[in-house]
């Protein structure tokens, strides 16, 4: 039964909830009966079927934050753009912000469609070895708002694992949106047969920031979801007249490297201010050839680097047990 | 006090949603700056978070993590100045043990406790109600207009940052608005230009002009925008006043017109 089944009512909780049968919006609706016995909370088989798709997807990394607009879409286009300068890799960016999503303008589609293929929905291509896929190739008009509750949004993100022909995939890039609510749960629980390398999580240096962030982290460890490093973004900005640095995002207690040392998580790099960062994003172009010489092109390198090592020495340990 | 019948909005006379598609665009910041404002302007205001993931208000407006009371009508909001009591709040914050806690919940949670949110906190008698809500168009947003549209809604304020990446987000927050009967007061574009304290170059680190472009292009409002300036960063990060601090900056003028304007278009 699908989670939430067209004859439900609005409220539906979704069929697989804890809620499922018994919330106020099950009274009268006609599958009351079949949701309150139980038998639509069986553990999904959808996570069966992805986990068997997903068998051809070696890598699997979620962009993580509690806090919004903090470059979690920038840093996900970004990784994808540094992993598939390698020509031998197959690299897929999927993006579960169902309601925001950003992707499609950052990686320069917006206006795409995808198509229907036998083999299920084929993602919009950026070059052969990158493949995207957003609820943004599915909207008709920029104006198009995507107004679902929690229920309609998970039901897209199991199709998205499940009905999307990636093919071979070295890496799968997830970005999400800020929080730790339907997105984040559906697809930590659609991918747990499957398996997650983990996840990086972004923050920028000031408080307000890293209190949500904190939150994340707590529920990366509640989901037993590993957490491959933090990465500061925003951190400082270089006037390109005088050259003097301001710290527009202050780290008032201490930035990403005091939670890092609380929280024994490692500081993957910190990411300058750059107006071309914002630039290239609104072009749909890779800031990483376009400016590569910048030090903030500098830094994303280094930091793809050391995911590059996490994977590796992850697949190595995968297959030597 | 009277819990039967009444509601607890019954004495609230504006209520103003702050919104926007994007993540990160200042909608905390702007919703703490108006607060302050419209206080500075003589009114009583009152602040619900419905951000239940990621509330920010209560370190904005530095209060610290109080108990919260009951009464015979419902929860006491929080003051952010307990002598006087013209600034109130409620948020999740609130109801947390341990503030790096994650609130973990799915919508039809969520839409609990934000029914809650809005019909038991005991507000008492407010000028201007503000909402600070979470980026999208999803549980949290459709619960609070649900729930307040019982009582009524004034209307609602977009927050943008000038780049398309963002700009575009809100085009959808804009739909949203439309298809849910909400009125649209204006459009505020925030860290629109940042001018450098060591030799006053201005840098659009987030672009210029997407915001008002933005307001042309759907023939809303447009309210004025507000500069990125680290002083208002850090103001937020201590819970200081920011208004009341820096008087003479070119960012307080800007939230001060922006304030005034929706004063002027509530009646307030
Ligand atoms: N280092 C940087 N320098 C300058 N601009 C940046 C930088 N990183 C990101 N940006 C810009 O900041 C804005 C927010 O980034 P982005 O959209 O990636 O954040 P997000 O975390 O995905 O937001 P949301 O929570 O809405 O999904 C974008 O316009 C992006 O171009
Ligand atoms: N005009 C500005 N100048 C400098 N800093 C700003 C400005 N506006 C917002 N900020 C800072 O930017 C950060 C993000 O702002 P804020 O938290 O208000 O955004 P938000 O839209 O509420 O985010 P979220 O989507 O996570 O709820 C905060 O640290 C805030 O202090
Ligand atoms: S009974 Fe409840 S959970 Fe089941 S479909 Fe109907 S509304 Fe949804
Ligand atoms: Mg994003
Ligand atoms: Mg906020
Ligand atoms: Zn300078």
């Amino acid at each position: 039964m699908a989670d939430v089944p067209n004859d439900a009512p609005e409220h539906c909780p979704g069929t697989s909830s804890d809620q499922a049968g018994k919330s106020s919006a099950c009274q009268g609706c006609p599958n009351q009966s079949i949701c309150a016995s139980g038998a639509t909370k069986a553990p999904d088989p959808a996570i069966e079927e992805i986990k068997q798709k997903m068998t051809s997807v070696k890598h699997k990394i979620l962009v993580l934050s509690g806090k919004g607009g903090v470059g979690k879409s920038t840093f996900s286009a970004h990784l994808s753009h540094a992993l598939a300068s390698d020509s031998s890799k197959e690299v897929a960016l999927l993006d579960v912000d169902i309601c925001g999503p950003s992707i499609p303008k950052i990686m320069g589609l917006e206006g795409e469609q995808v198509h229907q293929s036998g083999s299920g929905w084929s993602p919009v291509y950026v070059e052969d070895n990158l493949a995207v896929m957003s609820i943004g190739f599915l909207l008709s008009s920029p104006d198009d708002a995507v107004i679902w509750r929690g229920p309609k949004k998970n039901g897209m993100i199991k199709q998205f694992l499940r009905d999307v022909d990636w093919g071979e995939v070295d890496y799968l890039i997830v970005d999400t949106p800020p929080g730790t609510s339907d997105e984040h749960l559906s697809i930590v629980q659609y991918l747990s047969g499957a398996g997650i390398d983990g996840a990086v999580i972004i923050t920028t240096p000031q408080e307000v920031s890293l209190q949500d962030v904190r939150k994340e982290i707590r529920f990366c460890k509640k989901v037993n979801l590993p957490i491959l490093g933090v990465i500061e973004n925003m951190s400082g900005f270089v006037c390109p007249k005088c050259k003097n640095t301001s710290q527009i995002f202050p780290p008032t207690t201490g930035g990403a490297q005091r939670m890092c040392e609380e929280l024994n998580l490692p500081l993957l790099g910190r990411i300058p201010l750059d107006p071309r960062i914002g630039k290239s994003c609104d072009e749909g172009k890779s800031f990483l050839t376009e400016v590569p010489d910048s030090p903030a092109a500098a830094a994303y390198q280094s930091i793809v680097q050391k995911i590059r090592d996490y994977c590796a020495s992850h697949s190595a340990s995968d297959d030597s047990c | 006090m009277d819990g039967s019948g009444k509601g607890n909005l019954d004495q609230v006379k504006h209520v103003l949603l702050v919104l926007s598609g994007k993540g990160g665009v200042g909608k905390s910041t702007i919703t703490t700056e108006l607060a302050l404002a419209f206080r500075h302007a003589g009114k009583k205001v009152g602040i619900l978070d419905v951000d239940l993931c990621g509330p920010s208000i209560p370190r904005m407006l530095s209060v610290g993590k109080p108990e919260v009371h009951q009464c015979d009508s419902g929860w006491v909001p929080v003051y952010a100045d307990p002598q006087q009591q013209q600034l109130a709040l409620m948020s999740i914050a609130f109801l947390l043990e341990d503030s790096d806690e994650a609130v973990i919940w799915r919508g039809p949670k969520k839409t609990a406790l934000i029914g809650q949110f809005v019909s038991d906190v005991a507000w008492g008698e407010l000028d201007i109600l503000l909402v600070d809500t979470p980026p999208g168009t999803s549980d949290e947003h459709l619960a609070v207009l649900e729930n307040l549209r019982k009582h009524r809604v004034d209307g609602a304020v977009l927050v943008t940052t000038p780049q398309a990446v963002s700009t575009g987000d809100v085009r959808r927050e804009i739909t949203f608005c439309k298809k849910t009967n909400l009125k649209i007061l204006g459009i505020v574009e925030n860290m629109s230009g940042f001018v450098c304290p060591h030799c006053s170059e201005c840098s659009n680190i987030f672009s210029k002009g997407g915001g008002e472009e933005l307001a042309k292009l759907t023939g809303s409002a447009f309210l004025g925008s507000v500069p990125l300036d680290p002083l208002l960063t850090e103001s937020l990060e201590e819970g200081r006043d920011f208004l009341q601090a820096f008087p003479e900056s070119s960012t307080f003028t800007a939230i001060s017109h922006i304030a005034n304007t929706l004063l002027n278009s509530l009646n307030a």
